[in-house]
């Protein structure tokens, strides 16, 4: 069984992921596989962007649908949206196993983050999907240079902030306000509301 | 830190850009901050968005893996004090999986019973059919009851087991597969529980990982049932804490 979950604010037909969720903390495993379905790309993605490896990005997004399952009936929708409670879980362990591993190596080379960032999948066809990231890049492009730098390194790189003041060799104080101000423009234009 | 410092931080915890300290002092800031506190959610869905936009296309294997994976995983049960040994709830009421088992356990009728049960040694191959021949009737009846409802719970252990009740027919099944035996010269029984009273329900064949146990006697009056490992023969009441117990579906 196949049907379309609606993991955004569009309206659509399929039932609200928080339904499903509300499913699969009675131990439902049919909803849970809906619930894959709609969420399994989007964390695989955030994974994805801060581990590189792909190999370790499918062992974080195992663990962390393992976990979803494991802890739903933990949430509570008025915490925030369910897409939302599972990419900042996926985020989260991704950042987790990022910094557990030496990952001095790979962040060495400062240039080639900043090169390649962010990594957009241009393969997924999935329409709300790709609405999403072409809204998102647009956003991301009304951020001065140094938001967007600040910004990308920190979520999509898993940085911490005083890594991301080193990268791009500014004083602590003004990346965490530009992590700050960055979020808070991305949050306007993408008319995010909690 | 200073609060005007913490104060800014919003973003960068919503980023999971702080480290393991910086992200306490926060947390406890953020508590007894509200404006703080809506901020960082407001951001933290904004990270979400970024997160969206970077979806890719899952392996096709990784769903099969998943989908596995959670049958042996307990949930967390919020409100309730956690029953040690009590299996993950796992109400899931499904119609169509009778029939599914029906016609498994018509294979086992015709086949002896087994081709159904991969791991039974030949020689109980004889006895196995004895015994089937006189409650795969029963069994049967239970699986194809018009409104028989079913409930898959993981066990710990790895094994799972699916409990079928037809109120009309009065009578439930235990299908239970990868059952670890019980240790020597002990048995599996089975209980109905009516309202934390056990009354006897039989007892499960201690030579077979995978089986299908007509429970002995009424549902009337149990709302779920228990499993627990006692001596060989079985006893009048349970001497051990339950192996694991579960709610029949509604």
């Amino acid at each position: 069984m196949k049907e379309a979950v609606h993991i955004g604010r569009n309206p659509s037909t399929g039932p609200a992921l928080e339904e499903l969720l509300a499913q699969v903390a009675l131990g439902d495993e049919d909803a849970f596989a809906g619930v894959y379905d709609a969420v399994a790309g989007p964390v695989l993605g955030v994974v994805r962007a801060v581990l590189r490896d792909q190999a370790q990005s499918e062992e974080v997004t195992q663990e962390v649908l393992v976990e979803v399952w494991r802890t739903a009936p933990r949430y509570r929708t008025d915490r925030g949206t369910a897409i939302n409670w599972i990419l900042t879980l996926a985020h989260r362990r991704a950042v987790d196993r990022v910094r557990s591993v030496d990952a001095a190596a790979a962040r060495d080379h400062k240039a080639a983050l900043l090169d390649r960032l962010p990594e957009y999948d241009e393969v997924v066809e999935h329409v709300e999907a790709r609405l999403e990231r072409e809204q998102v890049r647009r956003c991301v492009r009304t951020l001065t240079e140094l938001q967007r730098q600040a910004v990308t390194l920190a979520y999509y790189r898993g940085l911490t902030y005083r890594e991301v003041a080193e990268a791009l060799a500014l004083p602590l104080g003004t990346v965490k306000t530009r992590l700050r101000d960055g979020l808070i423009r991305l949050r306007d234009c993408l008319g995010v509301t909690a | 830190m200073t609060t005007t410092d913490l104060h800014r931080l919003t973003g960068a915890y919503a980023l999971h850009a702080l480290s393991d300290t910086e992200n306490t002092a926060f947390e406890r800031h953020l508590a007894g901050c509200e404006a703080c506190a809506q901020e960082t959610a407001e951001l933290s869905a904004t990270a979400a968005r970024m997160g969206l936009a970077v979806a890719t296309t899952p392996p096709a294997g990784l769903r099969e893996q998943v989908l596995r994976r959670i049958t042996t995983v307990r949930q967390e049960t919020p409100g309730r004090p956690a029953q040690a040994l009590a299996a993950r709830p796992g109400p899931r009421t499904r119609r169509l999986s009778r029939w599914a088992l029906a016609a498994c356990l018509a294979a086992a009728t015709a086949l002896g019973g087994t081709a159904l049960w991969q791991h039974q040694e030949a020689e109980d191959a004889r006895a196995q059919a004895r015994r089937a021949a006189r409650t795969t009737d029963g069994i049967a009846a239970v699986l194809a009851a018009p409104d028989a409802r079913t409930r898959a719970t993981a066990l710990a252990g790895g094994a799972t087991a699916t409990v079928v009740v037809s109120r009309g027919q009065d009578r439930a099944v235990f299908v239970v597969s990868g059952m670890t035996s019980p240790p020597g010269g002990k048995v599996y029984q089975l209980w109905f529980d009516e309202d934390g009273t056990m009354r006897p329900a039989g007892l499960m064949d201690p030579a077979r990982s995978d089986q299908a146990v007509l429970l002995r006697g009424s549902v009337d009056g149990a709302s779920g049932m228990g499993i627990t490992v006692e001596p060989d023969g079985g006893s009048k009441e349970p001497t051990s804490a339950p192996v694991a117990v579960m709610t029949f579906p509604s």
